[in-house]
């Protein structure tokens, strides 16, 4: 069984928004709305560290937990989605997410993409894969012709990896010992000198 | 509605399996494949069962799947697009192209808007009493056509002005060139002069070719990597792929010199952030530590290099203390840099306009080759001077020369280029000539010499070309009509100047997908013209990658709107004016379009100089069919049709294309026989200088059979050599008389080649260029400088009299006192969702909605000193009168002393909104200031590039 998850390297993020203009083209997304965005901390500082950041897809996940309308739903393979038939517009989710994943359209509860927007790891929505009406709430299902996101497919600099959260894994830790961890290693600052202070 | 969730949503999925594969089948397979393509490529794209997928797809029979290339920047990034009846539909990274492996960044990523095109300019329009009109193409060009037959009539051809674009594709390009000719002017020029020209100048006259040496793909193999003035975080992000595997898997050392603390910067292992305008100072400090130490590599000098002592004169003037002087950067940062720099080799670097658009641009260039030549660093895998040009096809429309001072080619304007070219359109070189003015308005060492022979106006200087005195502009009269095809005018500095030029123009035409800035810009009410062409995705063929890969495109729509392919628009043109025979003479063309592959044969059959000779349409079509068998770093196809062959065949791709060469992936490097893309350098500036020998001493390419250095190939060093018998009967017929240029038949390429040897020559790269300004670059203040304290001891030079036809200033603009009412110094550069005067980009809502605002960075010093919030509007003020009213963006990402302004912006000028004056539907979502409505005057000494990263400002409150 897989568990989907998205893994963003920030040492190799940087900022290009590369994910951020796929999601548009794959979902036609609305002015407004962004499913991913990519956050930069210490902007133009040292240790500036850019991330991508959408939906986590989290396992137990805290917008699912408070839904008072109960919206949301788990693919087997760990997508968080959600039925914007149900959803109410309330916004309790954005409260709830640790990430800030879930957006609402600038053009009223019932905009083009309906109340809630967010973040489907292109795996659409509760409707028949590939039918008009998942296309128009949700955007393309890559995942039901067997692709992954194309935000994370179309990264500049293959930070943004999504997949299998074993096969991401696996990638990551390769890039890990591929840059070692004596001093002065790639990475090694960051985790060891958040702070940026000269040795 | 529906208040209960879903318990079962994957049922339906199970259901599913006409449309390609279940959800359940994929995530059979998922684990497997993906261990296979981590392990196989090292770089994990996150892509799991790519060719699954895609013959799930296929199989599903709805979607026909193009293979295109971005046309956002000279990364050259391969695209599939899917069209489904005629509509672009989707778009799909190509995991299996060598240079971007799938990726992109935001612009590319957003290619697919390009299909729908709202903002376009959808039909030809003119300007009628200060209304937009729709027209016919046919009234559009007989009364443009008409206007400028006129013009030709009354001033001669020299007052039409042909701009043309690097968003032409090759064959358009090399078009466009030959379509200026014909019209008899040399006033054509694109935005190579703005970006590059400094490079290709100081970089040709060090070692032979003007182009980046190595690719993105070989910085795999750097051990150090130095950007200079280069943001490839923003600029070309897709470098940024192979730069950071560099980093992680070569254990490459990154060093980032930027008076911003940029993206980039954010990634390297040491930034120095030197004062705008101060290269040379820095190179030559980095040069002081490194012959101080005797890092230099001697050997390397001795058997390649050309005038290095005189250098290490100059050198010596560069201790520390005047380095951080002139420089900002302390003794420790420099020897760190040069430290790294000399233990971690091969290194390679890389420049951007950061250190080409300076008034002193060409010694900058020269300075870097020069630091990388006493490394030993050229034509080495992994080391090289990566140049990453700018537009997609910047370095073909280069290449073509579409250049106020040269021939396709680099031929040059001398009669000879002239006789060359005419052999090749199979022209009579009489008729080519009567379509030139007879008149005379230069001299040249005593003796008068006509326009035909002399270097028009570039692009950087057409304002000057239309206001200037009459009396003062070496051609009969001033530039009358003004064509942009393909190029937005917000990239060219002194914003108040070209408003006023435009005013005063007869005629201003714009041939672009859409209206541009040029639209809004002037008050005029009438005489302006609006003709709508094509993208790249709406046509087809070759375009050439910063690398010097050529690739090629599909079309994947067909025209939108109104708009026509740009050379079917030159056809048109050319059909008017009388001479479309002889433009197309054996070129075929349907209806009104000229074969793309007829244009690419008869370059083929010209392009000796740099070889553009081998790569036939047949061949690139194979390369772009085959992008899966090229290796990643190596760039060379294992198995597979094109075995053996490096992807794109990088120009030199020597001899006709029957002769098979493969390409050459990295330049001047002699570990390889010339047959299979080794070189050396060119022996491009005589044999010997004051004396001293310039032929390379005992370094030449493997197999070489001369072992040592050599002049280029002519018929009578074949025959002094005892070669000549090895031409054919029919190749000995044509090249007598000829060398390696100007034989049409290739022989003498081919049999210097099968004797081991470059058809150019085998000589020592040079370090002192005689023919320029400063023999050995110097740092020369720049025009408006902050530091009075430097004017006397670094001054920037005289005045000039006629420089490209033009009176061009120096002295007397640096000899003004602007520092204490403009105390900041202005530099200006990029951001990612924006590509040049961003007029495409910025009518992309995608890309648009990312960057909604023109804006200055700030020191919070600066901010605070002059009243400034972070998000406040602020003016820009800059000495030459013009101001600019943007956001400040107060960071420490830029020093204290220094503002930063992005380009790409316009539809706004000095405060006012310019968004009402396009035509009706064809406004970019953002508008904002032009950067270079602010930035000053100030050209190069060789190539007349402008200047637009150090200039002087004030900011105040609005």
């Amino acid at each position: 069984m897989a568990r989907m998850k998205f893994l963003c390297d920030s040492e190799r993020c940087i900022e290009c928004n590369g994910c951020v203009t796929a999601c548009k083209n794959e979902h036609e997304v609305e002015w407004g709305v962004n499913r991913r965005r990519v956050v930069t901390i210490n902007d133009g500082e040292p240790n500036e560290v850019s991330l991508s950041v959408a939906c986590m897809h989290c396992t137990d996940a805290p917008c699912m937990a408070v839904c008072p309308v109960d919206c949301f739903y788990q693919t087997d393979e760990g997508i968080v989605l959600h039925d914007k038939d149900a959803c109410i517009g309330c916004g309790y989710c954005l409260f709830a997410c640790p990430f800030g994943a879930p957006q609402f359209p600038q053009e009223g509860a019932f905009g083009d993409r309906g109340k809630m927007d967010k973040c489907t790891f292109c795996a659409g929505g509760p409707e028949e894969d590939h039918s008009v009406a998942e296309r128009e709430k949700y955007g393309r299902n890559r995942i039901a012709e067997g692709k992954l996101p194309l935000c994370a497919e179309m990264c500049s600099t293959k930070a943004l990896l999504a997949g299998d959260a074993n096969d991401v894994s696996d990638i990551y830790r390769e890039r890990v010992i591929a840059r070692g961890s004596n001093k002065g290693a790639w990475g090694q600052n960051l985790a060891y000198n958040a702070a940026g202070n000269k040795s | 509605m529906r208040l209960t969730p879903k318990q079962t949503p994957s049922e339906s999925t199970k259901e599913q399996s006409q449309t390609g594969l279940s959800r359940r089948s994929f995530l059979g397979h998922s684990g497997i494949a993906a261990g296979g393509v981590a392990a196989a490529t090292l770089l994990a794209p996150p892509m799991m069962r790519k060719a699954k997928a895609a013959s799930a797809v296929a199989s599903a029979g709805k979607a026909e799947v193009k293979r295109t290339i971005c046309t956002h920047c000279s990364v050259g990034c391969g695209v599939y697009a899917e069209v489904e009846k005629g509509v672009w539909t989707g778009q799909e990274p190509a995991f299996d192209h060598p240079f971007n492996k799938g990726a992109h960044c935001a612009k590319g990523a957003a290619l697919r808007e390009h299909g729908h095109g709202e903002r376009r300019l959808k039909y030809p329009m003119k300007k009628v009493a200060g209304k937009w009109q729709k027209m016919s193409w046919q009234d559009a060009i007989n009364e443009i056509g008409d206007g400028m037959l006129k013009i030709r009539q009354e001033s001669g051809p020299d007052s039409v002005y042909w701009l043309g674009s690097a968003k032409h594709n090759n064959e358009q390009a090399y078009l466009f060139r030959k379509f200026a000719a014909m019209w008899g002017t040399n006033n054509v020029d694109h935005q190579a002069r703005i970006c590059h020209s400094t490079t290709v100048a100081g970089v040709a006259n060090t070692w032979g070719y003007g182009a980046m040496t190595n690719s993105f793909n070989d910085m795999h193999n750097a051990k150090a990597m130095i950007l200079i003035g280069s943001n490839p975080a923003e600029a070309h992000p897709v470098a940024m792929q192979h730069i950071l595997y560099a980093k992680e898997r070569n254990k490459a050392k990154l060093i980032v010199a930027d008076p911003r603390f940029s993206r980039t910067a954010a990634k390297g292992d040491q930034h120095l952030p030197l004062r705008p305008g101060s290269d040379v100072a820095m190179i030559w400090g980095l040069l002081w530590h490194v012959f101080e130490n005797g890092w230099e590599d001697k050997q390397y000098i001795d058997q390649r290099v050309f005038g290095l002592d005189e250098v290490r004169e100059e050198v010596k003037k560069w201790n520390p203390a005047e380095v951080e002087r002139v420089t900002g950067l302390n003794e420790e940062q420099m020897h760190t840099a040069a430290k790294t720099l000399a233990s971690n080799k091969p290194g390679t670097v890389v420049w951007c306009m950061g250190g080409t658009q300076h008034t002193t641009g060409n010694n900058n260039t020269r300075a870097y080759c020069t630091l990388m030549l006493a490394l030993g660093n050229i034509g080495k895998s992994g080391g090289g001077a990566n140049i990453f040009r700018g537009h997609d096809n910047v370095q073909g429309a280069t290449d073509f020369c579409v250049l106020s001072h040269s021939l396709p080619g680099y031929y040059g304007l001398s009669a000879g280029a002239w006789k060359h070219w005419s052999r090749v359109w199979d022209l009579d070189y009489n008729w080519i000539e009567g379509r030139f003015d007879q008149g005379s308005y230069e001299k040249s060492k005593g003796k008068p010499v006509k326009p035909m022979n002399t270097k028009g106006i570039p692009v950087s200087r057409w304002v000057d070309g239309v206001l200037e005195d009459k009396a003062n502009v070496a051609q009969k009269d001033n530039i009358r009509a003004m064509v942009f095809w393909g190029h937005a005018p917000n990239s060219q500095t002194r914003g108040q100047d070209q408003k006023k030029a435009m005013d005063k123009l007869d005629m201003l035409v714009v041939v672009d997908p859409y209206p541009t800035a040029t639209s809004v810009l002037p008050d005029r009410q009438d005489g302006v013209y609006l003709l709508p062409a094509t993208t790249q995705f709406e046509t087809y063929g070759s375009v050439t990658a910063s690398n010097r890969s050529l690739q090629w495109r599909d079309k994947v729509i067909e025209p939108l709107f109104d708009s026509l392919p740009d050379h079917t628009i030159m056809y048109k043109f050319a059909k008017k004016f009388g001479f479309a025979d002889q433009l197309c003479k054996h070129i075929k063309v349907n209806g009104e379009e000229p074969l793309i592959e007829d244009i690419t044969r008869e370059f083929n059959k010209g392009m000796w100089t740099i070889g553009y000779t081998g790569q036939s349409p047949e061949r690139m079509k194979l390369h772009q069919q085959n992008w899966h068998t090229f290796d990643y770093t190596s760039l060379e196809a294992e198995g597979g049709p094109a075995h053996g062959e490096t992807y794109g065949l990088p120009w030199p791709c020597w001899g006709t294309p029957e002769m098979k060469h493969p390409g050459t992936h990295i330049l001047y490097d002699p570990s390889k026989p010339v047959a299979e893309g080794g070189l050396n350098f060119r022996a491009r500036f005589g044999v010997e200088f004051e004396g001293k020998n310039l032929l390379a001493e005992g370094s030449f390419p493997k197999g070489n059979e001369l072992k040592d250095g050599h002049p280029e190939f002519s018929d009578k060093l074949l025959k002094k050599l005892g070669w000549w018998n090895d031409l054919t009967a029919d190749e000995q017929k044509a090249a007598e008389g000829k060398n390696w240029k100007t034989d049409l038949s290739g022989g003498i390429q081919r049999v210097a080649i099968k004797h081991g040897c470059a058809p150019f020559g085998n000589a020592k790269a040079r370090t002192v260029v005689w023919t320029f300004p400063d023999r050995v670059p110097l740092h020369r203040e720049p025009l408006y400088t902050t530091r009075r304290d430097l004017v006397a001891d670094y001054p920037t030079w005289e005045d000039r009299k006629s420089h490209y036809r033009l009176p061009t200033q120096y002295a007397s603009i640096q000899q003004q006192d602007f520092s204490k009412e403009y105390p900041i110094v202005l530099t200006s550069g990029r951001l990612v969702e924006y590509e040049g005067g961003g007029d495409e980009t910025r009518s992309n809502p995608w890309l648009a909605e990312l960057q909604q605002e023109m804006f200055v960075e700030l020191n919070p010093v600066d901010a605070n000193n002059n009243g400034v919030r972070d998000g406040g509007d602020v003016w820009v003020h800059t000495p030459e009168g013009s101001k600019i009213k943007v956001k400040a963006l107060v960071t420490h990402r830029v020093q204290a002393g220094v503002a930063f302004i992005p380009f790409h912006f316009a539809g706004e000028f000095q405060g006012q909104d310019l968004r009402s004056k396009y035509p009706e539907g064809s406004a970019p979502y953002v508008s904002g200031e032009s950067a270079n409505t602010a930035m000053t005057y100030g050209y190069d000494s060789v190539t007349q590039m402008q200047e637009s990263k150090v200039s002087m400002c004030k900011i105040s409150v609005a």
